[in-house]
């Protein structure tokens, strides 16, 4: 073969050889045009907002680098608002997911027309969280609210006579599960409708109780959908913030009142970092939180 | 294994859903160590039969007994009797040997005992290998061979199959079948055996009972069910069988096909110029290619076995199975001769 040839022949192959490489890439850059879209609205709404949060957290307002910030959440008010969170986020998971759980269990032993209304209704009441509730609850459990009326001009009950205010954290409360209940039936229904009627009857045969069938099936078959609910209830109840805004007056100390107070002013000076260190801080909690999803999402689909 | 075949009875249920007679009036004694089969349609009553003796169902009247014990009050939890359910049965958070242990942890046995009886178990079926598995990373010929594990595991009184195999590919199926009969003659335990699928009832049944619209219409040895029909459904359920119309001629002879036919064997009483139907199995037809006279229609492949389909100028075709090398000389649109064997053929009233 002479010299020429042999080029040739080389570049030949190398152009063959670069082809499908150069059209794998060509093929990945038209399939990754299909999401760009998608990955611009999340790069500018969630990306970018996070970015101009996370940089002004750690600059004061002579554009200084600090932690001071961040310091600041670990004592005071921040401190306290972080628990208040938490905990309103975690009894309004506990409670929800007993409910809705329990809804749940019901629901897949109704037949007909009242399984698709309790599950329209739960879609219904999921979305309806915000002002509107706050707004229902304040008419209908609020100090001149129709049912507390009813309730004592005809009960003579007075709920108000002991600890329970609509504004305080219990009040609170009661409204967060009102929708958090709902949305564990939402999220928490395709678990318990996978369980098999096949499941039961071959316990009874085999010689199990109710009992044992909820012990070694039910349970373990069901924990991994019913943590990760738990994980989104948690999480939503923590960043969870008109219901709250329109409910309390300012005294329950909650994480996404005071970013609401700090952004919208109400800062004392060289404070107007402290909202975004604040929104860093739930942030990180979410993103703690639905790691622990992931990660028990991870585990049940392995076993 | 201590297990020891049991008899039970079935004595005058009766089943409704509604306005539905699920099960009527049905009776039926299976002999210790019998496999029977009920065969039939959906919606026969047959899986109603099982469920009610398994004590997951109920009966509204009847008795069902095991050796001879009512069972009327005894929830399904305490009658041992093992099931294999259709599919999906196994409990997916445990592995194989996990799974087949069930029904000995919640009767409390330790831990010691109940692996071993399990690895023996899982042995029969052959699955040892296979039991640290999932139940999702079983084949369902796998699933199906440990759900049987599991439900002899309890050492059973009797087995009740659910369509054990319905969900399972052909080779599978057959594959599996042959193992349930070994297993059941080596371990000698008394079977009921629900299906829709006759082959399957004939190939591992000691007798086989056919049900239609929830009553037992015959119930017989497989061969003795295939041969001697007792009504058109049974015939017409259990293998391929061409219904003709014929007319008797005396109290044992009819006409058929322009063919008098002694059947002094199977015949009802006849009273001539009655207008019957004479239930004629492929096999017992024979034909030879003609000037004239029926035109085959179809010709179908089978195997060995080759399905001819015949137009002997009644409403539907008439069939005939050749052997494929017979079936060679015969193509569609010859003209042939038809010949009946009386010795298969069978009549009822119409």
């Amino acid at each position: 073969m002479s010299q020429t040839s042999l080029q040739s022949t080389l570049s030949h192959q190398t152009a063959e050889g670069a082809l499908p490489v150069a059209k794998r890439m060509f093929r990945l850059d038209k399939s990754f045009l299909g999401i760009l879209p998608f990955l611009a609205l999340i790069g500018y709404f969630f990306f970018y907002p996070l970015a101009v949060v996370f940089n002004e957290s750690i600059h004061d307002s002579h554009h200084h680098l600090t932690a001071s910030a961040y310091k600041a959440l670990f004592g005071g008010d921040y401190r306290n608002a972080f628990i208040g969170s938490f905990e309103l986020a975690a009894y309004s998971m506990a409670i929800s997911a007993i409910i809705g759980a329990l809804i749940c269990w019901a629901v897949v032993k109704t037949q007909g027309h009242a399984r698709k209304l309790i599950i329209a209704a739960a879609g219904v009441l999921t979305s309806t969280g915000g002002i509107p509730l706050a707004f229902s609850f304040i008419a209908a459990f609020g100090q001149e609210g129709l049912v507390t009326k009813i309730l004592l001009n005809v009960f003579h009950w007075d709920i108000y006579g002991g600890a329970f205010d609509i504004y305080n954290f219990w009040g609170i409360l009661l409204v967060y599960c009102f929708f958090q209940a709902p949305l564990m039936v939402i999220i928490f229904i395709p678990a318990v409708e996978n369980l098999k009627v096949e499941w039961q009857e071959a316990n009874e045969t085999l010689g199990g109780s109710r009992i044992a069938y909820l012990r070694f099936v039910v349970i373990p078959v069901l924990a991994p959908a019913f943590i990760s609910s738990c994980l989104l209830l948690f999480a939503s109840g923590f960043s969870a913030y008109a219901t709250a805004a329109a409910m309390s007056n300012g005294t329950i100390p909650l994480v996404p009142l005071l970013i609401g107070n700090l952004v919208n002013g109400e800062v004392l000076a060289d404070q107007a970092n402290q909202g975004d260190a604040l929104a860093m801080g739930m942030i990180l909690v979410c993103v703690l939180v639905f790691g622990l999803y992931a990660l028990v999402m991870r585990v049940s689909r392995k076993k | 294994m201590d297990i020891h075949g049991s008899t039970v009875e079935f004595h005058g249920v009766t089943r409704k859903f509604g306005n539905v007679v699920a099960l009527n009036d049905f009776s039926l004694k299976i002999k210790p160590g019998e496999l029977v089969t009920l065969l039939g349609p959906s919606g026969c009553g047959k899986t109603t039969a099982l469920r009610i003796l398994a004590g997951i169902d109920k009966e509204h009247s009847g008795v069902v007994e095991i050796d001879g014990k009512d069972m009327s009050s005894i929830p399904a939890n305490k009658r041992n009797i093992g099931m294999v359910f259709q599919a999906y049965s196994l409990f997916p958070n445990m592995t194989a040997q996990e799974n087949v242990e069930y029904g000995l942890r919640v009767r409390g046995v330790d831990s010691v005992a109940r692996s071993k009886r399990a690895s023996e178990l899982l042995e029969l079926v052959g699955l040892a290998s296979q039991s640290a598995r999932r139940s999702t990373q079983l084949s369902g010929g796998q699933q199906q061979r440990v759900a049987l594990a599991r439900a002899l595991a309890i050492e059973p009184s009797v087995l009740l199959l659910d369509e054990p195999l319905s969900a399972l590919d052909a080779q599978v199926r057959s594959q599996l079948r042959d193992e349930i009969r070994r297993i059941q003659k080596t371990i000698g335990i008394t079977t009921l055996f629900v299906t829709h699928d006759q082959e399957e009832a004939m190939a591992v049944s000691d007798r086989v009972g056919v049900m239609n619209k929830g009553n037992l219409d015959q119930i017989d040895s497989p061969s003795h069910l295939y041969n001697k029909p007792k009504t058109p459904f049974v015939a017409g359920f259990v293998g391929l069988t061409n219904v003709v119309p014929a007319v008797a001629q005396s109290k044992n002879e009819v006409l058929v096909l322009d063919q008098v036919l002694d059947i002094s064997e199977h015949a009802p009483s006849l009273v001539k110029g009655e207008e019957v139907k004479a239930l004629i199995r492929p096999e017992a037809i024979s034909i030879e290619k003609a000037a004239k006279g029926a035109v085959v229609i179809t010709k179908s492949f089978l195997g060995p076995m080759t399905r001819i389909g015949i137009d002997v100028g009644l409403h539907d075709l008439i069939y005939v199975e050749l052997t494929s090398k017979e079936a060679k000389k015969i193509d569609t649109g010859d003209h042939v001769e038809v010949t009946i064997s009386s010795d298969s053929v069978m009549v009822t009233h119409a």
